[in-house]
């Protein structure tokens, strides 16, 4: 029986995380060159991790399934990065950052953990300005902020719209520096197929060479994974095309619990969905909500008229235009948390009002920002997003209001850790967006960058180091053991398994079905029966998949279809997962909406009593019920409030 | 709308490769030019045949992943723009598409249009990074920056690294890639300690590695979906020559 | 040298071909001012003049021997470069991208290399037969008739032909050159950068024209009489 235990640090809240480095164990340099770290993921997380690991002076083998490591998805991040500065002396603080994550995410994440996380924020942008990441600056040299959904100061670190990128490369500098130096080995092109569990911790991991098809075994004394979130469950999503949950989800099969999967966020200020060949969905950076305002016709018959071509937004009158989430929610207006102003946007168009040719948009407009403040100052701010947005859609931002309309983003269902980031499997540790952590039931624009840098820069460095205290005296691991031969020998199977099949259908027909009945029914809106119908559908799309699915080629040299059957192969369990988890789940929170719980006003209803706690799932078999654990979650440094954006 | 592709391909880096003939109808205008090619693979894959590989990631124009020489340019008919970002409705009146892989000699196709661009990241592992580790730096307002060299900075850095300036060089040079980087440290406070000897180690490591000379032409300025400016180049140059006059002499 | 040229970065190659290809622009500056001799003053005394100074000024005559080595180095940098970028795209595209840069650029080897065949005919009609030719006293001093020798060589209708075609090839080497040079260098600015490239328009056009117009005035003229 698996027991969850957090290990958070005894302590008031604010010394915990130096207790905790002042009590850690700390590995002697000659002996650090003696161990051995497997990272898998190069984004934020991984780079930042395996970078500072070499900086240490362990052996690290770090593996990504780019042609670089600089092409993970955290580099598409647009918007920023938060740190408790307080630059402005606008009120900030950590405590205020630490308040603001836990009451955007709903009061669904573990207070350690988010105290730590906006404790460590400054030393983030300190770190990332040395390594010469080119900041926004003012006139007078100092860097500039930007202020951000869910929060009421200006606590945003941004490079134009790039900062992802920015703090990527950023990281793929320090790495590029370790691999120079020895510290680091890259294995680019290699997906990890299985980890491999020997004596009950994890000891090395399987790839695969996707490029010449080979299965290769890697040992090392640990292995952490950051290998992102599983937006792509949905097939559209704002992830990358390669973006996917495999490492998770084999992990979560070799016994890492696997923590609120249903707890997805869906993101207001997309790119709606053109048609049916559609292969993913473009984010407009949330920043875009600081200067752009947010309506739909306030009268049925406009709306008609516009979708049907016959009206354009312009020819609107002010009087006739709902900016809704400004009547909703007067304190906030536009910058109300991701998840509410999702679900508003999906509500009016559910009632009638969304414009553009599928009735399924809303308008991010411009022209009051641009009249108060001039076309230039908008085209320094948002010049690329709205170049972005013309070459998509054809239609110019400067001109039309922009259309809008959520899209799947970001998971905070991840794999469960301690406050070490160390899974359920003993040196197993999971990281960045891979972890379920810090964002509760939905994470704050602009706290993804910061979490994925926390973890890589400041918190893995101090406890992996921790962990391999006592493994100074382990040798390093043979390759050729019954345990990496057995962990080979599973992944041949399944791989000729799904080759085997030779069925009529692509992998994409049914990743399209799988995203559809997620889209549907594990999506913005979620009921009883709702859930158990996608479980039914997919468990049968699951079973038609192990039989239809059409793989050409064999194991050898490159083969595409072969890498997203298997993909997929996981997001079939995963999706039925993430379905039981919402099911179980019977409260709205965050990003986790049930329609059967919710206020007179259509607000989230949280029922603190019975769901307070994080929801791990033990792996049991596959077309078994998992075991729900449940962590409870204590606020001792905060009071447990209702949400309200609206005063 | 209706087109004639005319593909390379090429089974893996041994093998030699040619170009085949496709045909794929009813595409919509809105879609991607690699939605165009999604349409074309499932149809290969169902005639079991093996679909064409491309390096593919974000689709928003940012990782550097996606690298097809469409017609003639890379990145295809428009310009600051990558492939995955073009839609169909600019090929109106186009009936065939020629689509290759990026050719360079440091640029090695691996399969069908993709190719490998580790010479990239070797550049960048010889010095194209500020040497700062993990902890112990100084608060980020202590280092002034003046707004205009910080954005120029940033234009530089806005480099994806996805090699279209090389694919578009007679010469296959990769000079405006290194130029970027070196010009994003360069035209900082924190990378100016090791800016003289940075563009020496790069300059180096971008030679072995079997680009061409830059011969100004200034193709990979048209073709770059960043907008990346020559005179990152001349910038590179001149912090080469101060390297040269100032540095002591080197081990490369 | 030759031991370590092979060695220089490319970008030390770059920009040894710069600064050599200005040191050569102003040897063609210099050639076209003694050329116009010819034009301001037919019966050639001025000319001679000036071709004696040239012959005679111990100054000018070791510039010589940088000007010979400036040639060398710019063309064996030049080749050494251009094979260098052949070897670098081993396998060319189906569909060669010919938009979007200057057209000049493109051809700076081709161009070259028939400036460089002009430059050794050029070199064997008056250089050699200067140094170790026959060359007639002009009137009644003690100076070479170069003049005379020029206009005898203007007079044939197939060299004046050639001539005029390199030297237009030579104004689109230079268009591209002067102005490539300076980016070589590191010099590559908002506001000047437009004027260089001016600078390089007008100068590749006035020396290609320069000597063109002495060519053809030459070679149309009854005043010159070979």
């Amino acid at each position: 029986m698996i027991k969850l235990d957090p290990k958070i640090p005894k302590g008031p809240l604010a010394e915990k995380w130096t207790n905790y480095k002042s009590a850690q164990k700390l590995v002697n340099p000659a002996n650090k060159r003696k161990l051995e770290i497997i990272v898998v993921g190069t984004g934020l997380a991984g780079a930042a991790a395996a970078a500072s690991f070499g900086e240490l002076g362990f052996k690290v083998k770090l593996f990504g399934i780019h042609d670089s490591p600089r092409r993970a998805h955290s580099i598409a991040a647009q918007g920023g990065i938060n740190a408790n500065k307080n630059y402005r002396n606008d009120g900030d603080s950590t405590y205020r950052l630490f308040y603001d994550t836990i009451k955007g995410g709903d009061y669904r994440s573990r207070e350690a953990n988010v105290y730590r996380l906006a404790e460590v924020s400054g030393d983030i942008i300190d770190q990332c300005v040395a390594q010469g990441v080119p900041f926004a600056r003012e006139y007078s040299g100092y860097l500039d902020n930007r202020s951000f959904g869910g929060a009421l100061v200006s606590r945003t670190f941004y490079a134009k719209g790039q900062t992802g990128q920015q703090l990527l490369l950023g990281a793929y500098g320090a790495l590029s520096k370790e691999i120079h130096n020895g510290s680091v080995e890259m294995f680019t092109r290699q997906e990890m197929l299985d980890v491999v569990i020997i004596d009950g911790r994890a000891r090395g991991i399987i790839t695969k060479n996707l490029i010449t098809g080979e299965i290769e075994r890697h040992a090392a004394h640990t292995v952490v994974i950051a290998t992102g979130g599983y937006g792509n469950v949905f097939f559209l999503s704002t992830n990358a095309m390669n973006s996917n949950a495999s490492a998770v989800w084999r992990i979560y099969k070799r016994g890492a619990l696997f923590a609120n999967p249903s707890f997805t966020q869906i993101h207001p200020t997309c790119i709606p969905v053109h048609g049916e060949s559609q292969s993913k969905l473009t984010l407009m950076s949330e920043s875009l909500r600081n200067d752009g305002r947010i309506w739909v016709p306030r009268k049925k018959e406009d709306a008609e008229k516009i979708r049907k071509g016959q009206m354009k937004p312009v020819q609107i009158p002010e009087a006739d235009r709902d900016y809704y989430l400004e009547r909703r929610y007067p304190a906030f207006g536009n910058l109300v948390p991701r998840d509410v102003a999702s679900r508003a946007a999906k509500e009016r168009c559910d009632a009638g009002f969304g414009v553009g040719t599928t009735g399924l948009a809303v308008y991010l407009d411009f022209a009051d920002s641009i009249k108060r403040l001039g076309r230039n100052v908008i085209e320094e701010r948002y010049g690329n997003l709205f170049q972005i947005y013309e070459k998509i859609v054809d239609d110019n931002p400067y001109e039309t209001p922009m259309m809008i309309y959520p899209a799947v983003h970001y998971t905070m269902g991840g794999i469960w850790v301690d406050y070490e980031l160390q899974t359920t499997v003993t040196g197993l540790f999971a990281a960045g967006e891979a972890n379920f952590s810090d964002h509760g039931a939905n994470r704050l624009g602009a706290s993804a960058l910061m979490q994925g840098l926390s973890d890589g820069y400041f918190v893995l460095p101090y406890t992996v180091q921790s962990y391999l205290a006592d493994q100074i005296n382990v040798p390093k691991f043979k390759t050729n053991t019954p345990e990496f031969d057995a962990a080979e020998k599973g992944v041949r199977d399944e791989l000729n398994k799904l080759l085997g099949i030779k069925g009529k259908q692509t992998v994409d027909t049914f990743h399209k079905k799988l995203g559809r009945i997620m889209w549907d029914y594990v999506g913005m809106g979620r009921t009883k029966e709702g859930l158990e119908k996608a479980i039914k559908m997919i468990k049968e799309t699951r079973d038609e998949f192990w039989k239809d699915v059409k793989i050409p080629g064999d194991l050898n040299g490159k083969n595409a279809e072969l890498e997203k059957a298997w993909r997929l192969a996981d997001y079939l369990e995963l999706g039925e997962l993430m379905a039981r988890d919402a099911l179980v789940r019977e409260e709205s929170c965050g990003g986790h909406f049930r329609e059967e719980y919710q206020t007179p006003d259509a607000e989230a209803l949280r029922d603190d009593e019975k769901f307070m706690f994080v929801g791990a799932w033990e792996f049991t078999g596959v077309d078994k019920e998992p075991v729900l654990h449940k962590e409870p979650l204590n606020y001792e440094y905060i009071e447990v409030k209702t949400r309200n954006y609206k005063e | 709308m209706d087109f004639t592709l005319k593909i390379w391909r090429q089974k893996d880096a041994k093998t030699r490769g040619s170009f085949q003939t496709y045909k794929v109808t009813d595409i919509s205008s809105d879609s991607s030019f690699l939605e165009m090619l999604d349409i074309l693979n499932e149809s290969l894959v169902l005639k079991g045949e093996m679909p064409i590989n491309f390096d593919n990631d974000c689709r928003e124009g940012i990782c550097g992943a996606c690298s097809l020489y469409v017609n003639g340019r890379p990145h295809g008919p428009d310009t600051e723009i990558t492939i995955c970002q073009v839609h169909m409705r600019k090929f109106k009146n186009v009936g065939t598409i020629v689509i290759e892989p990026w050719r360079s000699k440091a640029f090695p196709v691996l399969s069908d249009l993709m190719i490998d661009r580790s010479a990239f990241d070797k550049i960048i592992q010889a010095g194209g990074y500020i040497s700062a580790s993990t902890g112990g730096v100084p608060d980020a307002n202590a280092i002034l920056i003046r707004k205009e060299k910080a954005d120029e900075s940033m234009d530089a850095a806005a480099c994806i690294g996805c090699g279209a300036c090389v694919a578009a060089c007679k010469n296959a040079s990769a000079m405006l890639f290194v130029s970027a980087k070196v010009s994003h440290l360069a035209l900082l406070p924190q990378g100016q300690v090791e800016a003289k000897r940075r563009v020496q180690m790069m300059v180096a490591e971008m030679d072995g590695q079997g680009f061409g000379n830059c011969t100004n032409t200034g193709a990979c300025e048209a073709e770059c979906p960043k907008g990346i400016k020559l005179t990152y180049i001349a910038r590179m140059n001149r912090e080469f020559i101060a390297g040269k006059m100032g540095a002591q002499k080197m081990d490369l | 040298m030759s031991n370590s040229i092979l060695q220089y970065s490319s970008i030390t190659k770059k920009i040894v071909m710069a600064l050599v290809g200005l040191f050569l622009l102003m040897f063609l500056l210099v050639h076209l001012a003694v050329n116009s001799f010819l034009i301001f003053d037919p019966s050639r005394a001025l000319f001679n003049e000036g071709a004696h100074f040239m012959a005679t000024n111990p100054l000018i005559q070791s510039m010589q021997y940088f000007l010979f080595g400036g040639f060398i180095l710019h063309i064996i940098l030049g080749l050494i470069l251009q094979i260098q970028n052949w070897l670098a795209r081993p396998v060319r595209y189906k569909i060669e991208g010919w938009s979007h840069t200057s057209p000049f650029s493109k051809f700076m080897i081709h161009t070259g290399i028939i400036i460089f065949i002009f430059l050794l005919i050029h070199f064997i009609n008056f250089f050699f037969v200067a140094k170790f030719g026959e060359v007639p006293v002009f009137a009644d001093t003690e100076m070479e008739d170069m003049g005379l020798l020029v206009i005898q060589v203007f007079k044939i209708p197939g060299y004046v032909a050639f001539y005029v075609v390199a030297l237009i090839l030579l104004a689109f080497h230079l268009h591209h050159a002067f102005q490539s040079a300076f980016q070589s260098l590191g010099m590559n600015h908002s506001k000047y950068t437009p004027f260089i490239k001016g600078l390089s328009t007008v100068l590749s056009v006035v020396i290609s024209l320069g000597f063109i117009a002495i060519t053809l005035v030459i070679f149309f003229s009854s005043r010159y009489q070979a």
